[in-house]
């Protein structure tokens, strides 16, 4: 990086060259999932890079910016999901009004679970929240008559979606797709404007020195629990368009074992890069499909890479990516 | 001498069984640079983390311009106008200089806004572009912090504290770890910032103490030894035998 002479003041930082790419970093990431369907071997597993990409882009906000590692961020990706099942399913609520009511809850169980957990520091909050989202896991198995139990959550078939009155057939992968599409966009779009507005710079100062932002001015606390909300309201879109792609919620989706791979798959792409989170998903399922088409015990492989990336690649794909083409300094 | 700013009534702090701090009572004048000095282990780091709200402390009292801060968590200081640096660097690594001091001038006006763009809160910038020009850091604006030297780091810490314009500025060991160069540059510092706003110091450096101070307020062993003129304090017999002694012998 290259300083400017002494004496001169600049108001907004001016990133030269590619740094001006990342200006556009929503418009750029809506752009590369618009093509991904047709660079992917199915349309099922495009489908599925789009979900988890949302989902792991909102556990970025709490682990990536904040430096908070929860790993219960699958009580929020589930509560999305059966939040907008028994919205439709056991109350017929529209598609789209059931999408705002589950975000709304989940944020609501965000902010419960928040409470509690950013009160802890360190390994106990990666404690609590583990066992905060195993309670959910819990509730979810046992009030059984709402949510299905063992079985999954059912019933609920999103055929058809009427968009400004055009009849919509939800059934083809491709317009699954890009309905599902616009649902990310909106998700990106929020999630910049959280990381460029004077909030997302609080969080950054927490991540780098708690001490030092408390005696700054900022109530730490509070700001963790907002964090935790927000982060939590965009894992849980996630989940709804989960719910609508499947028609069915797998009770799994709650297990301790997706926060786990969610987890993993931020630090595949890469933690504190805004679209490293669907490139680590996208890794994550290739992986996975590939792998498992060869052996059954394809999680040995993927845990051995993700071994292999914690240890040689610690920004991930993207984050090394780029670092590599020397934009990775100049934003969030 | 203008009026009084920060009062400290009796303030005592216990850790457990241990007494750090016990009967200190203390005012602080506006518009001075006061130095707290004392040997190791005096309780001076304790007293300033009771002033700048890190610890409550067990007994006493704490005024500052007729405001009790007794109870009030250690954030909110900096909105009443005490702000500090550490004594062991203590900035955001992995941030640019600028972004250091421009989050904190945003913590007195916006916390939890996530609309607005911070870029477009020009104003923010231009304080703490400010704030770095006053201590020649402006040069350095772009680069990261943790590539700054040890001295420029003490500097970015100095700003950081400054940038919120704070009435009482708390500076712990300023020159702690510095070579005779970057000391004298900070001295420079540490004069033109007390032209305008009360300082309050902690520093082990002696000499530099004296000269540069109004007044010295000495701890030992968590209690009040003396408080005075530098001349006074170089006079005073007890300060000599428990302190200056060890580094400017007797004689």
């Amino acid at each position: 990086m290259t300083s400017p002479p002494s004496g001169e003041v600049i108001a907004k930082p001016a990133p030269g060259g590619f740094g001006r790419v990342l200006d556009h970093r929503v418009l750029l990431s809506i752009a590369v999932l618009a093509v991904l369907p047709w660079l992917l071997p199915s349309k099922a597993l495009a489908v599925n890079v789009l979900i988890y990409g949302v989902v792991v882009m909102g556990y970025n906000l709490l682990f990536g910016y904040t430096g908070l590692l929860s790993f219960g961020q699958a009580a929020f990706f589930g509560a999305g999901a059966y939040f907008t099942g028994i919205a439709i399913g056991r109350y017929g609520v529209p598609w789209f009004a059931a999408v705002a009511i589950a975000v709304g809850l989940s944020t609501c169980l965000a902010a419960v679970i928040g409470v509690i957990s950013t009160r802890t520091r360190g390994i106990y909050f990666s404690m609590v929240t583990l066992a905060l989202a195993q309670l959910v896991y819990y509730v979810a198995l046992q009030a059984a008559s709402f949510t299905g139990g063992e079985n999954g959550l059912r019933g609920f078939t999103v055929d058809r979606i009427s968009l400004f009155g055009l009849q919509v057939n939800f059934l083809d992968p491709v317009n699954k797709y890009y309905v599902l599409m616009v649902l990310a966009a909106l998700a990106m779009w929020f999630q910049s404007r959280i990381l460029n507005s004077p909030f997302g710079a609080v969080i950054e100062a927490i991540r780098e020195n708690e001490q030092r932002a408390r005696a700054c001015g900022y109530d730490v606390e509070r700001s963790k629990l907002v964090v935790f909300m927000l982060s939590g309201a965009i894992s849980s879109l996630g989940g709804c368009m989960l719910a609508l792609h499947l028609s069915i919620v797998p009770l799994d989706i709650l297990h301790y074992q997706t926060s786990g791979m969610i987890v993993m798959m931020v630090l595949l792409g890469g933690a504190r890069s805004f679209f490293g989170p669907f490139v680590g998903a996208a890794s994550f399922l290739i992986l996975e499909d590939v792998i498992s088409l060869w052996t059954p015990h394809w999680q040995i492989f993927v845990g051995a890479i993700f071994v292999l990336f914690v240890l040689f690649l610690p920004k991930g794909i993207w984050g090394t990516l780029l670092d590599v083409i020397g934009i990775g300094k100049a934003r969030p | 001498m203008s009026g009084e700013l920060l009062r400290a009534e009796g303030i005592g702090k216990r850790f457990g069984g241990f007494v750090a701090l016990e009967g200190i009572s203390v005012s602080f004048a506006a518009g001075q640079l006061t130095s707290i000095i004392g040997p190791n282990g005096a309780g001076k780091s304790t007293f300033f983390n009771i002033l700048s709200g890190a610890l409550t402390p067990t007994s006493g009292k704490l005024h500052f311009r007729g405001h009790e801060l007794n109870g009030l968590p250690q954030h909110r200081f900096v909105h009443q106008g005490i702000s500090r640096s550490y004594q062991i660097t203590n900035i955001f690594p992995d941030l640019s200089v600028h972004e250091n001091v421009r989050v904190a001038a945003q913590a007195l006006t916006v916390s939890y806004d996530i609309w607005r763009n911070r870029a477009r809160l020009t104003e923010l910038h231009a304080r703490a572009d400010a704030a770095l020009d006053a201590v020649g850091l402006l040069g350095k604006r772009n680069e990261l912090a943790k590539f700054l030297s040890h001295g420029q780091q003490r500097a970015l810490e100095i700003a950081i504290a400054l940038v919120s314009e704070p009435e009482l500025l708390l500076l712990d060991e300023p020159t702690a770890g510095m070579g005779p160069e970057e000391t004298k540059d900070m001295v420079a510092l540490l004069e033109r910032l007390a032209e305008k706003r009360t300082v309050l110091l902690v520093e082990h450096k002696m000499k530099m103490v004296l000269g540069l101070s109004k007044r010295v307020v000495v701890l030992h062993h968590g209690r009040l030894l003396a408080d005075g003129a530098p001349d006074e304090i170089r006079s005073n017999p007890e300060v000599r035998r428990v302190y200056l002694g060890q580094s400017e012998g007797y004689g």
